[in-house]
């Protein structure tokens, strides 16, 4: 798992060239900005020219890092790419002159300008520039990365990840992983190993060999770790692995049955469930002193705990009223408060980093849903339905979710779906066969 | 204790299985030593001696089912725990684990904490009946394993079961 570290400089001397155009930008209109909100979206059209490869070995990555920007920026649904086949221009030199002109004239409202290099050593030199056409002015200064050849799909979702930046004005969520369960065999001999890839795809490893069952797998918030329920020993039990090391240990060393783990924000701490007596209640534990502490004392169960990103609050889901239903409590455990009184049962609520909503899995009338709602249960929005959609995860952003959708039946099985936060742009997530219980990393470092 | 059972006390004790739990036929159809490749296995029911965790398994009857979101012990399930207990209690030596499972109606978390309950609440009702507790280890596969894979009710409420397993091993 060793990656390595890109270099990112914001070129401010490539801020010379960008220089030229800014004086005319500024007075006459508001900057290029597309907002996430509710409601039809029309894309903001994109133009992104070939990057210019330096020398000739660069024109195969220069390309494929082109092609992997636009799939990131096109795959939100927020963008659309004009096909280089309408292009007047061509771009043939990073800092040379833009024909602002020939751009308006197809309709372009961005332009993506790219340059790659590659040194004798395979190490890549990538620059972008992003231009408000209309304006005819660069937008930012411009940003310059170094790494070696392995690592041209990050920089290509660093890039990305920058103009989603600059035109939406929320953080990004590209350059990132998702950690699953990947899922192989007859439903009733189902074998499950933990994975992980980018979060588009890409670059898949699997973490277990699928000699026992896992599941559910979380993030660390420095993306370092992960903690998942193993059946390693028998019984449900949950491990920590470390992504850097491959080492790994179960969180409390106790034979009781543990599971549903989630980190706190500051990753110090872990809230889980474990089972005693047939009984189900949260749990904290200490991460370092492997210590737990209990939150809840019911007979109900009480599972799927997840803290707000301020760390002062945990949503969980409790049969406390029969029916499997969110409720909220203080970190460290107070009287619950149940917040979600909607039709159906609810379950799997997870805060979104942002703070502004909760992820939930709702089952009603036979069916299955994800949605969100704001941390007082107002605001119900259902974002998909389908005879078994489960389990949500947030983009680092809180923009954007997935979960997985299972299909019914003794052939069915899950796939990966993503969704944004107002339900637009539902899409399968590429995994090669079966795949369920998605995490999403935070960003990476 | 190693009486072996005679061909006719042996299908006594399946009808009267077969009395209290519909389950036992059809566990009784697929023969333990059934191989993965379907085909057909045939074993002489005499060669199960009344101690083995087979007759448990296949005569005594090693699960009970549940309602939707249930753990309640009905009372065709109490018959064949009644059953399960009797037989630990004239075979001490053995441990069982029970295993709580549900159907895939409801979220994997909620389900892991519902095959728990069951589990549980079979184990209650085995130390109710005079088992000790020692004895008694639990397990939850939640909707990790289900027996029938078709997505109706004929299949969940198969799913929706608990199953006592004889460890082989003799406890200390």
């Amino acid at each position: 798992m060793t990656r390595n570290r890109i270099m990112v400089a914001v070129a401010t001397a490539l801020g010379i060239a960008a220089g030229c155009h800014a004086t005319v930008a500024q007075a006459a209109n508001e900057p290029l900005r597309i907002e996430i909100r509710e409601g039809v979206i029309r894309p903001v059209q994109l133009a992104m020219p070939a990057f210019v490869a330096v020398s000739p070995e660069a024109e195969g990555v220069a390309r494929d890092i082109k092609d992997v920007v636009a799939a990131d920026l096109t795959g939100t649904g927020l963008f659309r790419e004009i096909p280089a086949g309408a292009h007047i221009s061509e771009v043939t030199s990073f800092n040379g002159p833009i024909s602002f002109p020939d751009w308006k004239a197809i309709n372009a409202e961005a332009l993506i300008v790219g340059e790659v290099g590659v040194d004798g050593t395979g190490r890549m030199t990538v620059k972008f520039r992003l231009f408000d056409v209309f304006a005819e002015t660069p937008m930012g200064n411009g940003t310059q990365f170094t790494s070696g050849p392995a690592d041209w799909r990050r920089i290509a979702h660093k890039i990305a990840d920058g103009i989603y930046s600059e035109l939406t004005g929320e953080k990004p969520f590209f350059d990132t992983s998702v950690a699953f369960i990947s899922e192989t065999g007859p439903k009733n001999d189902r074998s499950k190993r933990l994975a992980i890839m980018d979060y588009d795809g890409a670059n898949l490893e699997y973490l277990t060999e699928g000699d026992e069952i896992v599941l559910a797998p979380r993030f660390s918030p420095d993306g370092n770790r992960l903690i998942y329920t193993s059946y390693i020993t028998g019984t449900p039990r949950v491990q920590m692995l470390d992504l850097r090391t491959g080492e790994q240990h179960a969180i409390i060393e106790s034979s009781d049955m543990t599971f549903a783990p989630r980190f706190s924000p500051d990753g110090t701490r872990v809230l889980m469930s474990i089972s005693l007596d047939g009984n189900t209640d949260i749990y904290e534990v200490d991460v370092s002193t492997r210590r737990a502490r209990r939150l809840t004392r019911s007979a109900a169960i009480e599972t799927a705990p997840s803290y707000s990103p301020d760390g002062k609050w945990i949503v969980f889901e409790s049969d406390r009223s029969l029916d499997p239903q969110i409720y909220v409590m203080r970190s460290g455990g107070s009287e619950p408060r149940r917040i979600s009184f909607g039709q159906g049962r609810y379950g799997t609520p997870v805060w979104s980093p942002s703070g502004d909503y909760i992820a939930f899995t709702k089952q009603h009338a036979g069916r299955f849903h994800v949605g969100v709602m704001r941390a007082d249960g107002s605001g119900e929005r259902i974002l998909s339905s389908s005879f078994l959609d489960e389990g949500p995860t947030w983009a680092p952003n809180g923009r954007v979710l997935m979960f997985f959708r299972e299909t019914p039946g003794a052939d069915g099985g899950p796939v990966l779906i993503s969704v944004d936060v107002y339900g637009r742009n539902l899409r399968r997530v590429p995994t090669p066969g079966f795949a369920s219980d998605p995490a999403w990393s935070p960003l990476r470092q | 204790m190693s009486v072996r059972a005679t061909t006719g006390a042996l299908l006594a004790v399946i009808l009267l299985a077969g009395c209290t739990n519909d389950d036992n036929f059809e566990l009784f159809g697929s023969s333990p030593e059934t191989d993965d490749a379907g085909g057909i296995e045939q074993s002489d029911l005499a060669s199960y001696e009344q101690d083995s965790p087979e007759y448990f398994t296949s005569i005594v009857g090693d699960r009970v089912f549940f309602m939707v979101d249930q753990s309640t012990i009905t009372e065709e399930s109490a018959a064949t725990l009644r059953q399960q207990a009797d037989w630990l209690t004239t075979n001490p030596d053995f441990t069982i684990t029970v295993e709580g499972h549900a159907d895939e109606q409801g979220t994997r978390e909620y389900n892991l904490a519902l095959g728990a309950r069951r589990a549980g609440s079979v184990k209650d009702f085995l130390v109710g009946q005079g088992i000790a507790q020692h004895r008694i280890s639990t397990v939850t596969y939640g909707k990790e394993r289900p027996v029938a894979a078709c997505s109706d009710e004929s299949c969940w409420s198969q799913n929706r079961r608990s199953v006592t397993l004889v460890n082989r091993e003799l406890s200390g």
